[in-house]
């Protein structure tokens, strides 16, 4: 028998499908952009299939009209963003949509809470209560509430922290494990008072506790560690969408919210991994309590270099190896970066990317760049794919990264970053390093490959650099 | 710190004579006496040490050491040489002493125990590993470049003719044509040399992969087109094949008949040196044409030449055998091998504080290390450093890893099962209505683990963005509020619908731009 339900029901299962097509697309070049399509069909079903059931309940024109005009407007405004932001961007914009989930997730929380526990006596919270299950929804709203507002106030930090509004040093406030412990332990207790007596200034402590605790938990992690808490952010925004699902007995949001929820911890584990970092003290923010430890005590002379020797150079190079940072980013360099390996390569140059796990500040950020700027992605490879090539090669330019071509990392057991895997860019016969001033990198700490005999700095801004260098060829 | 240090006896450094017969050279020079000083040690120089490199008494003294009789630069703490020492000089050694010059102790089996005998440290600088980092100490590498330009400069001494082309008043003169007989180190060296002084140089070598370098100072590479790939694990040539070897010998014997000079270089670590040209191709070589067998020490690339000799053939080619082709160049050899002794003092002496420190952890250290205290730590842990594109795991840098917490087999039947326990506890008292969900929740956290398992790394951001996206599916619950007869909800939900859209179609449009980006070449 066909009815709205069960048509209803076959749309999630298939929008559900859709997405883990979706999510399954985008792991290969060759597949991703059907997995995109895949999303948006997902997507596309999911709305159309709840505005029917919406209607079919007997929706009034005032809730279509506001319906529509609330799609309406998100849709102009995240399209117009969406076309305008610069690659460069990217990371912030990602932060800031994590956000609107987190938000939107608090929002869907408080109205069923006002929908239901708000009206003891009302129908809906009698049609709960008589399978038992009122208790359990307070609990619920109170958990989605949780997560949705510790997503919203991080990723606005990690937001800040990304587009510089706020410093990127991590906060520390004495005994901040304490505080995160503290603020889960209340957490709970008063999740247990909203589940014996809902009130609305309970739920409202709640909030302000979680918006608390995820603004704490996110400022008092360190930039360098910035790609983890976004994809954490990610995983965070997942799971607030699963906790709904299961306050509104929503399977489709239980299925995504699961699937974003776990594919997000789950590429944050394997970042963590890539910088040898402790997925625990990452999330704990651990990461920059020992970051001003050792810095700059073994420094020394490094030499200049002026971009027509650079350009010289690379001329009589037999193999360059590129390795792009944030510093690539901030100044917009990566079309001259292209332009350059398209000339090298017409010269027979072999030219290739080095990209480090964690280079810029988003996972991949690196490759989208490059990517933007048409440079071929068969010649950008990952750090382990590179990373035994670098003794073979000419010249090794690094534009604007720091921390990830660092040499203490292997060599230097006391460094704060000691054991982080790193690009060996040193092992080459000339390494060129792009870079504003002999600040230290984003991790705060001394890199002592711009002391090294076979490296050469070239200062300034790397777009106007690397035009000069150009110029030069 | 001077006052602390005037009451501490400092370590000493000596700097003795080399015994051995026509060695030349010195095992430091004023220079890197400055820079030893530097590190926090003393130096005493044996008088008379430097003097066949042409560094006087004087000049050592000028530079802050002191010039003492023979036995007291043997009686230092730390004893540098050229040569290995031999039983008369190992017996003058005091007791704890450090002694470091070339070794080669993995041919001389007996001169290792002899130094085990005796309670002293003995580091050999011919046993530095090949890996980038150690470049700054590897002996072998900076007396092969020297041997290389002086194999060149003895050819074109006994060559009759100029090495460049002229066209002059008195008649036009043809560049002479050098062949190189592998592109190591000394043979690169060595066409660098030929090709600066205007010859037409050939190089062969068995890794194709030199050819690059060949062709970056000078040189034509000649390629033996055999289906075979060259490369060791340790940065040295390793023996070849005999299809290879036969084309390679036709190369020769088609070369010999061309060229003017040939220089060979080819050595195979801890083997006899490869025959590469016969009697036959001598035979066939013009006469007044020239032969450096560079390896005639360790049997000769070249049949006939004898080392240490040069010898005529009966059509007139010269067949130079010297094995002390560095040597003849003493004041830069001397400079080149002090600089390696000083970089591997630096190397133990992390503190500059002039405290010979020796860390085992350090490939490096390990490896130069034939004997500490009487005990024989020969041969050293093998050392992979391959710079070949398909090397194995990288290990070149002894990176401090700590290794991970890895679970038993049994520890992780336990925590699965510990686990398990708790969310049958857990589903097992959640209300009926609930438990469905709970079964989809657990599946779909699966999913989500393996579906991206496989992320390619440069689809993190668009895979986040879409992710991202998804989870906007949290607009469905906005969309079943909107319609409430509530105000408040209506307008929360309102909002809430439309932050959701923003990040639903801003999450799609921005991720099929950043794919539309991706290209291959």
């Amino acid at each position: 028998m066909l009815s709205i339900e069960t048509a209803v029901s076959a749309a999630y299962v298939v929008a559900a499908l859709l997405f883990i097509l979706a999510l399954a697309g985008l792991s290969k070049h060759e597949t991703a952009k059907a997995g995109n399509t895949f999303g948006i069909l997902g997507m596309s079903v999911a709305l159309v299939a709840t505005i029917a059931v919406v209607a079919d309940d007997g929706l009034r024109t005032t809730g279509l009209i506001l319906l529509i005009a609330a799609i309406v407007i998100g849709a102009a405004i995240g399209l117009w963003r969406a076309r305008v932001v610069e690659m460069t961007g990217m990371p912030e914009l990602i932060a800031l949509l994590h956000s609107f989930v987190g938000a939107a997730a608090v929002m869907v929380g408080w109205n069923r809470y006002l929908h239901v526990e708000a009206h003891p006596d009302g129908p809906a919270a009698r049609a709960l209560d008589a399978i038992g299950l009122l208790g359990i929804h307070a609990a619920e709203v109170s958990i989605s509430v949780f997560i949705g507002a510790v997503t919203l106030t991080g990723s606005i930090v990690a937001f800040l922290k990304l587009s510089a509004r706020i410093s990127s040093s991590p906060m520390m406030l004495p005994g901040k494990n304490a505080l995160n412990i503290g603020a889960l332990a209340a957490f709970v207790a008063l999740t247990a008072w909203f589940v014996v007596s809902p009130s609305l200034w309970l739920l409202l402590v709640i909030t302000a506790l979680a918006l608390a605790l995820g603004w704490h938990l996110v400022a008092s992690i360190g930039g360098g560690d910035m790609p983890v808490v976004v994809s954490m952010l990610n995983s965070y925004s997942g799971w607030a969408a699963a906790a709904l699902g299961f306050l509104l007995r929503n399977d489709l949001l239980i299925i995504v919210g699961a699937l974003v929820g776990s594919s997000g911890a789950f590429l944050s584990y394997i970042m963590c991994k890539g910088m040898n970092r402790s997925f625990l003290s990452v999330i704990a923010g651990g990461f920059g309590m020992e970051a001003p430890a050792s810095g700059g005590e073994e420094q020394g002379e490094h030499r200049e270099v002026q971009a027509d020797e650079v350009a010289e150079m690379l001329t009589g190079a037999s193999s360059v190896i590129i390795t792009p940072g944030y510093g690539m980013a901030v100044a917009q360099a990566q079309y001259p970066v292209a332009e350059l390996t398209a000339k090298l390569r017409a010269k027979g140059i072999d030219v290739r990317f080095g990209i480090h796990p964690v280079a810029g500040r988003l996972p991949g950020h690196m490759n989208v760049l490059l990517a933007e700027a048409k440079v071929p992605y068969d010649i950008v490879l990952e750090m382990d794919e590179i990373n035994d090539d670098f003794a073979d090669t000419s010249v090794v330019l690094v534009i604007g990264a720091n921390d990830t071509v660092n040499p203490a990392a292997s060599e230097d057991p006391s460094s704060p970053i000691a054991g982080m895997p790193v690009l060996h860019v040193w092992e080459a016969e000339n390494v060129v390093v792009f870079k504003r001033s002999m600040a230290a990198g984003y991790a705060g700490v001394q890199n002592p490959l711009f002391f090294r005999e076979n490296t050469q700095m070239l200062f300034g801004d790397a777009k106007d650099r690397v035009d000069d260098i150009i110029r030069a060829l | 710190m001077g006052r602390f240090a005037a009451n501490v006896r400092r370590v000493k450094i000596g700097i003795v004579t080399e015994s051995a017969a026509g060695e030349t050279r010195v095992s430091a020079t004023p220079a890197t006496v400055i820079q030893l000083l530097k590190l926090g040690y003393d130096v005493v120089v044996e008088s008379g040490a430097g003097a066949r490199a042409s560094f006087t008494d004087d000049a050592y003294a000028d530079a802050g050491a002191t010039v003492v009789a023979p036995d007291e630069a043997w009686a230092s703490d730390v004893v540098l040489k050229v040569n290995a020492p031999d039983d008369e000089e190992i017996a003058r050694l005091r007791d704890g002493a450090t002694l470091i010059s070339l070794l080669s102790p993995g041919l001389n089996p007996e001169l290792v125990e002899k130094l085990a005998a005796r309670p002293i440290t003995a580091l050999a600088m011919d046993a530095v590993p090949r890996i980038s980092r150690a470049q700054s100490m590897d002996v072998l590498s900076s007396m092969a470049n020297i041997a290389g330009y002086r194999a060149v400069v003895e050819a074109a001494h006994e060559f009759g003719r100029f090495f460049t082309g002229q066209v002059t008043a008195a008649g036009k003169v043809p560049p002479a044509k050098v062949l190189v007989a592998g592109a190591g180190v000394a043979g690169l060296a060595a066409i660098g040399a030929a090709s600066s002084l205007g010859a037409i140089v050939r190089a062969t070598d068995p890794r194709p992969e030199v050819a690059d370098q060949v062709k970056s100072i000078g040189g034509e590479y000649l390629a033996v087109e055999v289906e075979e790939q060259m490369e060791s694990s340790d940065g040295y040539a390793k023996a070849t094949s005999e299809a290879y070897d036969r084309r390679a010998a036709e190369i020769y014997s088609e070369q010999a008949q061309d060229v003017d000079i040939i220089i060979t270089t080819a050595l195979i670590p801890g083997r006899a040196a490869p025959r590469l040209i016969t009697a036959a191709d001598v035979a066939s070589m013009k006469p007044g044409s020239v032969i450096v067998d560079m390896a005639a020490a360790q049997g000769g690339n070249v049949e006939g030449s004898v080392p240490g000799e040069k010898v005529v053939t009966d059509n007139g080619v010269i067949i130079l055998g010297y094995t002390d082709l560095a040597g003849r160049l003493p004041t830069q050899a001397s400079q080149l091998y002090g600089t390696n002794l000083v970089n591997l003092l630096k190397l133990l002496t992390p503190g500059k504080d002039g405290e010979l420190v020796l860390d085992f952890d350090d490939v490096v250290q390990r490896a130069v290390t034939v004997a500490r205290d009487g005990e024989k730590l020969w041969p050293p842990p093998p050392v992979q450093v391959s710079a070949a594109p398909a090397a194995a795991p990288a290990v070149a840098e002894p990176v401090e890893k700590k290794e991970p917490r890895k679970l038993t087999e049994r520890g992780r039947i336990v925590a699965v099962a510990a686990a398990a326990a708790v969310l049958f506890g857990l589903i097992a008292i959640s209300p009926a209505a609930l438990q469905g969900h709970l079964v989809v929740f657990a599946l779909a956290v699966v999913v989500g683990f393996y579906v991206i398992g496989n992320v390619h790394h440069a689809l993190h951001t668009p895979l986040m963005s879409v992710t991202n996206a998804i989870s906007s599916i949290i607009i469905v619950g906005a969309l079943l509020q909107i319609g409430s007869d509530d105000a408040v909800i209506t307008t929360i939900s309102f909002v809430a619908v439309l932050l959701a859209s923003i990040n639903i179609f801003g999450g799609f449009a921005v991720t099929r731009r950043m794919l539309a980006m991706f290209s291959r070449s």
